[in-house]
């Protein structure tokens, strides 16, 4: 039965300079942009995380200080038999954030990648069918970023007004 | 309950006291009234209301139609799911953008005469959800004849706002209808405008 620090062992074999994170002795691998998709493909095809439960995003835009790579992007994996469960992070900014898409790995990652797309603007390139899934379609900004005001820019007033006149 | 139907000059009866021509007597069991007194009498206890619940306000409006408060004593029981056969849209819970055209066409579905009740903090004004996502009161794109405080109100409070509705119907309820288009009805809400942020427009009176 393989348990998480094997999986992270067998990880380290073959990616030798991963860095990792302890929060509350849960170990989260912080990958980097370039090895992202052989990571994730390295845990589904050897490690047998074979469920991807989320994929989210963080955005650390001044928190605790300001940086480049601004969104912390979260790929929480799980194996179905052995309930071995590992966390993927990888740190990606610039104006536009592009990240490999995960959908030809997990089925899963269709919808969990739009609603990121929807709500932090990253890009998955080779995703089938990125759309938004929340928002309305004409919606034009990402407001779960942090730069977005709470209020937004004006969308909640942009309908005509019904009147009892114009029917 | 008071009866509505009241003896008036001006109906196409003549009365005996008003004129001396023409003079028809009238049985015992005859009432005579206004038309339009008549029809809002009719219209007033047989609101149908369109259930358009999205939050839990919806669920104090199923409790309002449940045994307990039991809205039949007031003639709106009959809550249908299709526009076309109802004439009161009980808006029950916040609306987010997204949401806003659907009210909207569903609105403009049912037909006239028709009335809104905007029930709650949050159809009202957005209530706490004061975000990019929520309308900040149904009031700035469609009609509303009465407004339910509450977070989210009782059944009693709702049932106040029927009651409420109704005697505003045989108050000013027309057979055709020409309450609707009196201009304080057309007016948009403008005191429910946004001001820009640290304007909070003290001073002035948009009424």
């Amino acid at each position: 039965m393989m348990d998480e620090s094997r999986v992270i062992g067998s990880l380290r074999a073959e990616f030798p300079d991963l860095t990792t994170d302890e929060f509350r002795e849960q170990t989260r691998i912080v990958v980097p942009l370039e090895k992202l998709y052989a990571v994730l493909e390295f845990l589904k095809e050897q490690a047998a995380l074979d469920y991807l439960i989320d994929v989210t995003c963080v955005d650390y835009l001044h928190y605790p200080t300001e940086k480049p790579d601004r969104f912390g992007l979260v790929y929480l994996l799980a194996n179905s038999e052995t309930n071995v469960r590992l966390t993927v992070r990888c740190y990606v900014g610039g104006p536009e954030p592009t990240v490999p898409s995960a959908v030809s790995l997990w089925e899963a990652a269709n919808w969990l990648e739009r609603e990121v797309w929807d709500l932090f603007g990253i890009r998955f390139t080779d995703h089938p069918d990125l759309r938004r899934i929340v928002l309305p379609e004409p919606f034009s900004a990402h407001p779960l970023r942090k730069d977005y005001p709470l209020q937004g820019r004006g969308e909640r007033h942009n309908f005509p007004v019904v009147t009892r006149k114009e029917e | 309950m008071k009866p509505a139907l009241i003896l008036h000059p001006s109906s196409l009866i003549l009365h005996p006291l008003f004129t001396m021509s023409a003079i028809v007597e009238l049985p015992d069991n005859v009432v005579v009234s206004r038309l339009d007194k008549l029809v809002s009498w009719c219209r007033k206890n047989s609101l149908w209301p369109m259930p358009f619940a999205t939050a839990c306000c919806g669920i104090e409006l199923m409790a309002t139609g449940a045994s307990r408060h039991d809205i039949a004593r007031f003639g709106a029981e009959v809550f249908r799911f299709s526009p076309r056969q109802c004439d009161l849209m009980i808006v029950a819970g916040r609306v987010v953008m997204k949401m806003l055209p659907v009210l909207q066409r569903i609105w403009q579905q049912m037909l006239e005469p028709k009335w809104c009740i905007s029930m709650g903090a949050c159809a009202s004004t957005g209530g706490v959800f004061d975000t990019y996502s929520v309308v900040q009161g149904i009031d700035r794109f469609m009609p509303v004849d009465i407004y339910v405080p509450g977070c989210p109100p009782r059944p009693e409070q709702l049932i106040q706002s029927l009651v409420d509705l109704q005697e505003k119907i045989q108050r000013e309820g027309t057979a055709r209808g020409k309450e609707f288009l009196a201009p304080s009805r057309l007016r948009p809400k403008r005191a429910l405008q946004e001001k820009g942020f640290g304007d909070w427009g003290l001073g002035e009176n948009d009424g």
